[in-house]
């Protein structure tokens, strides 16, 4: 690997145009992820999952050069009807358009940041093989006082012209004082066998909100890797929903710091699995001063073979009095195959706190298909609504009701 | 004895803070073939049990010192350590208690344990470790009567080699991990209990554990089988000296329950727990393990968690019989500089096996305490469920209290529940309990020892009053 890792490398840097400086960083960040590899279950965060062993199966020989100079076109059916939206959009990790159509043109400040690279904590040899490789990366700086009027979907597509890939993507948010922002990722594929590797970094001010949501509802072959860093200030917010469905393979990280009081997170996630896939969701709130709040809510829905892993962490530090941490994750099994994995954990070092969690797995309750199914439903229809019921509970905390229909609807939950 | 006394006066705080002044066997220092060799020949070991320390030799070589564990301390060097110590006298062991050295029986009289005859009264049978060997055991003959073997377990080896052999390393094998195989290499003495099928011990039985030559590391070792359809209730009790090092502590131990077979066993561990500034005490590196190996079989674990400076432990059950059940109640208490990374594993193998953990952390002072548990419901392990809460109560802004559990479900027909809290005492409390009339201490005491009750409850009467006192000294000085 290490070979194609340095031919590819070589390959990619002679078609940017970067500074002596510049290519001697990435060589860096290289050398770095070629010394550590992939993670692998050695890692604490990696225990249930070997990211190597995960790409041979699904991939087989990975390939990290991206040709980038030639554009591809949009395709214009993936949009999202009935919902009027600003649009990023990435093909084949390229990209490819940048559309505020709907906003003031002057709040919204759109800055290249190549040349930086990011680190982060609590993160891995990922973000090495993301700083090494990507190409482009922006800011989005949104503008004091300016609250976006509609939200912002980020379409992340792949097709067929890619195979075996490895596509590195990076993107910086900045919400200023009394800012907001919507966002919507929306995954796409329709490319078979090819590694995402996603960093996003969000810098929230004073007062500012951020709602992050994540969909990755469509099934496909690949496998991702996302990576949000979040820092929050004095009195911000950030909800961040995952919807974890359509790969073969996938792992959402997400590292909040809580930087001001007042500060609050909320980390929601469903993850709904079927035919012999692996998701993971892995959490780390740093409670880093006083009064701040977070909440989570992790369900899980497993069928065939599928494997959910929730790894969640609360960390407090020692000047965080009064914090308020909650940590809930679920999981119904379906099938005998399936498997739920958690490692709820908390770390905390003040005294004065209200934190708790809680996890549970099972299978459905027989007395409530029972009950159910004498009122005349069939035992599938009795499964059906039961699921439904679950699911909603995690839906049902996603604030923005525009976004909350799109995503009800998607997986196809009745109230 | 007047020089003594004074200075017990002077560690008032930890009142089994003494060491008696016992002449002493010790192996040659350092940890190679030889010493391992010198330990089997004092011990008089047969052939096999020689080899079964060697093969644990030889993979202790090629292991690793974990290093994945919250508390962190300083490397120990284990060519360093005395690894056998015993008092001279017992070279040829008394046949009775009045051969006893007066001395070893003044230090246990000091620590409250009954050795003497009068001690029916308790009806305790009680076997005595000092530093590496056992001293006495008591109550020997009713416990014949009935079959049941409790001796150290250096005699079994001699006398009931069959059940050894067969048993011991079954639970905890040879290649097992660092500290386990440390044991299984240098392993001095320790309790073997063997109770017969169908046989209900009439009484407790209890071992004293006892460091008291310096530089020395405890290894002991306690296997106890209880036959079909037996029962017995197991209490651990353990002391050190005051001493400015640490000292290591690695004990093993193996439980098997057969068929409809019943073990409780109940640890109160006082070791050392250094001094207000974290210097000295015992690092106690225990493996423990249950394997519920037959039907319907039960394994129950109660531990008190008081001293040591660095306590990492995971008292865990093999649930491998079908309708077996597991059972884990702890309470760790840190104060000072103590740290505490304990927890439990629970692995359900077989079918219709139910887990139940509760465990309750305290942590004051500048401490530290981790509770760590596994619960893996494994994919043949239909119906089986598990129930999990884990508090913790702070005290002060300079410890901290972690949770760290595993949870893994691979069978779709099995539950498992996981509860966790942490928080403190809440003003209001405090305030009723003073108006009341109790200080500040008293009030806290009584409140923590009703966030432990659970616990408590689970252990034998004559334990569970020593553990309540206990859980109050252990926290004098944190508050206010």
């Amino acid at each position: 690997m290490k070979e194609q890792l340095q031919k590819d490398f070589d390959k990619s840097i002679k078609n940017l145009s970067l500074s002596q400086k510049d290519i001697e960083i990435k060589k860096f960040c290289l050398d770095n992820f070629i010394d550590k590899g992939f993670p692998n279950k050695k890692e604490e965060d990696w225990k249930f999952s070997d990211l190597n062993q995960i790409i041979k199966n699904n991939i087989g020989e990975l390939s990290f050069y991206n040709d980038q100079t030639s554009t591809n076109k949009v395709d214009t059916s993936v949009f999202v009807d009935g919902l009027e939206h600003n649009k990023i959009v990435f093909i084949n990790g390229r990209i490819e358009k940048i559309d505020f159509e709907y906003e003031k043109k002057d709040q919204i400040e759109i800055i290249d940041e190549s040349e930086t690279i990011n680190e982060f904590e609590n993160s891995n040899s990922l973000s090495d093989l993301n700083n090494a490789f990507t190409n482009k990366c922006f800011k989005i700086l949104v503008k004091k006082g300016y609250q976006l009027v509609k939200p912002l979907i980020i379409y992340h597509t792949t097709n067929s012209k890619i195979w075996s890939k490895n596509i590195n993507l990076r993107l910086n948010f900045e919400l200023d004082k009394e800012s907001s922002l919507r966002l919507i990722d929306l995954f796409n594929d329709t490319s078979e066998k090819n590694f995402l590797n996603i960093f996003y970094n969000f810098e929230l001010k004073e007062n500012s909100v951020l709602k992050n949501y994540k969909v990755d509802k469509f099934e496909n072959k690949n496998i991702k890797y996302s990576f949000n860093n979040i820092d929050q200030d004095k009195n911000s917010v950030s909800e961040t929903f995952f919807l974890s469905s359509g790969s073969n393979f996938s792992k959402n990280e997400i590292n909040c710091n809580l930087k001001g009081v007042y500060a609050s997170a909320f980390v929601n996630g469903v993850f709904s699995l079927n035919n012999d896939k692996h998701h993971e969701i892995r959490s780390v709130i740093n409670h880093l001063t006083e009064n701040t709040k977070s909440y989570q809510l992790i369900k899980s829905v497993l069928d065939e073979n599928s494997k959910a892993v929730y790894q969640g962490k609360i960390f407090v530090n020692s000047n965080a009095q009064k914090t308020d941490g909650y940590q809930l994750s679920k999981a119904i099994l379906l099938n005998k195959e399936s498997e739920f994995n958690a490692k709820p954990e908390l770390e905390i070092y003040a005294d004065d706190v209200k934190c708790s969690h809680g996890s549970a797995s099972g299978s459905l309750n027989e007395d409530s298909i029972f009950y159910l199914m004498s009122r005349g439903l069939s035992y599938q229809q009795s499964i059906d609504l039961l699921i439904n019921g679950f699911l909603l509970d995690v839906v049902e905390k996603i604030t923005d009701s525009e976004i909350k229909n799109l995503i009800k609807n998607m997986i196809g939950i009745r109230e | 004895m007047d020089n003594r006394q004074k200075e017990i006066n002077n560690y008032k705080d930890y009142k089994y803070g003494f060491s008696t002044d016992i002449e002493n066997i010790q192996a040659p220092k350092g940890l190679n073939e030889n010493v391992i060799k010198f330990i089997s020949n004092i011990k008089k070991e047969p052939e096999w049990m020689l080899e079964f320390r060697l093969k644990a030799f030889e993979r202790f070589k090629v292991l690793k010192e974990p290093d994945w564990q919250k508390p962190k301390f300083p490397k120990i060097d284990y060519q360093d350590l005395y690894y056998y110590s015993a008092p001279k006298s017992m070279k040829d062991k008394p046949k009775s208690l009045d051969e006893l050295d007066p001395k070893l029986l003044e230090t246990y009289k000091k620590l409250g344990i009954p050795l003497q005859e009068q001690a029916r009264l308790n009806g305790i049978a009680v076997d005595a470790v000092f530093d590496s060997v056992s001293v006495a055991t008591t109550f020997k003959d009713e416990l014949t009567k009935q079959g049941i073997i409790f001796c150290p377990i250096s005699e079994a080896i001699q006398n009931h080699p069959e059940l050894v052999k067969k048993y011991l390393g079954s639970v905890i094998p040879t290649s097992d991990h660092f500290f386990a195989t440390l044991n299984s290499a240098v392993f001095t003495d320790g309790s073997f209990v063997y109770i017969p099928e169908g046989v209900r011990c009439p009484m407790e039985l209890s071992t004293y554990f006892r460091i008291n030559a310096s530089n020395t590391g405890q290894f002991e070792r306690t296997l106890i089988i209880a036959d079909k359809g037996s029962y017995v209730s197991y209490l651990e009790g353990c002391t050190a000296p005051m001493r400015d090092e640490n000292q290591l502590h690695a004990a093993n131990v193996e439980l098997v329950a057969l068929d409809d077979a019943e073990i409780k066993y109940s640890t109160v561990q006082n070791w050392y727990p250094g001094d207000k500034d974290g210097k000295g005490g015992i690092y106690n590196f225990v493996t423990k393990r249950g394997l519920c190996k037959g039907k319907n079989s039960k394994i129950s674990w109660t531990q008190v968690e008081t001293g040591s400076a660095i306590t990492w432990k995971y008292p865990s059950c093999i649930l491998k019989g079908d309708n077996s059940v597991g059972e884990f109640y702890s309470i760790a208490i840190t104060n000072n500089h103590q740290k505490a990374d304990t927890g439990t594993k629970m692995i359900h193998l077989g079918k219709n096996t139910k887990s139940k953990i509760i465990s309750k952390g305290i942590s004051a002072g500048s401490s530290d305490m981790t509770y760590r548990g596994l619960v893996d419901i494994s994919s043949k392990a239909k119906n089986s469920t598990n129930y999990t809460q884990c508090d913790s109560l702070l005290m002060g802004n300079k410890c901290g209290a972690h949770t760290v559990p595993y949870i893994k479900n691979k069978n779709s027909e099995s539950n498992i529940a996981h509860e966790a809290t942490t928080s403190k005492i809440s003003e209001e409390q405090l305030h009723y309990c003073q108006q009341r009339g109790l200080n500040p201490e008293e009030a806290v005491g009584l409140i923590v020892n009703g966030f432990c009750k659970e616990v408590l409850q689970q252990l034998p009467m004559e334990f569970a009053v020593e553990a309540q006192k206990l859980v109050g000294i252990s926290l004098e000085g944190s508050v206010g």
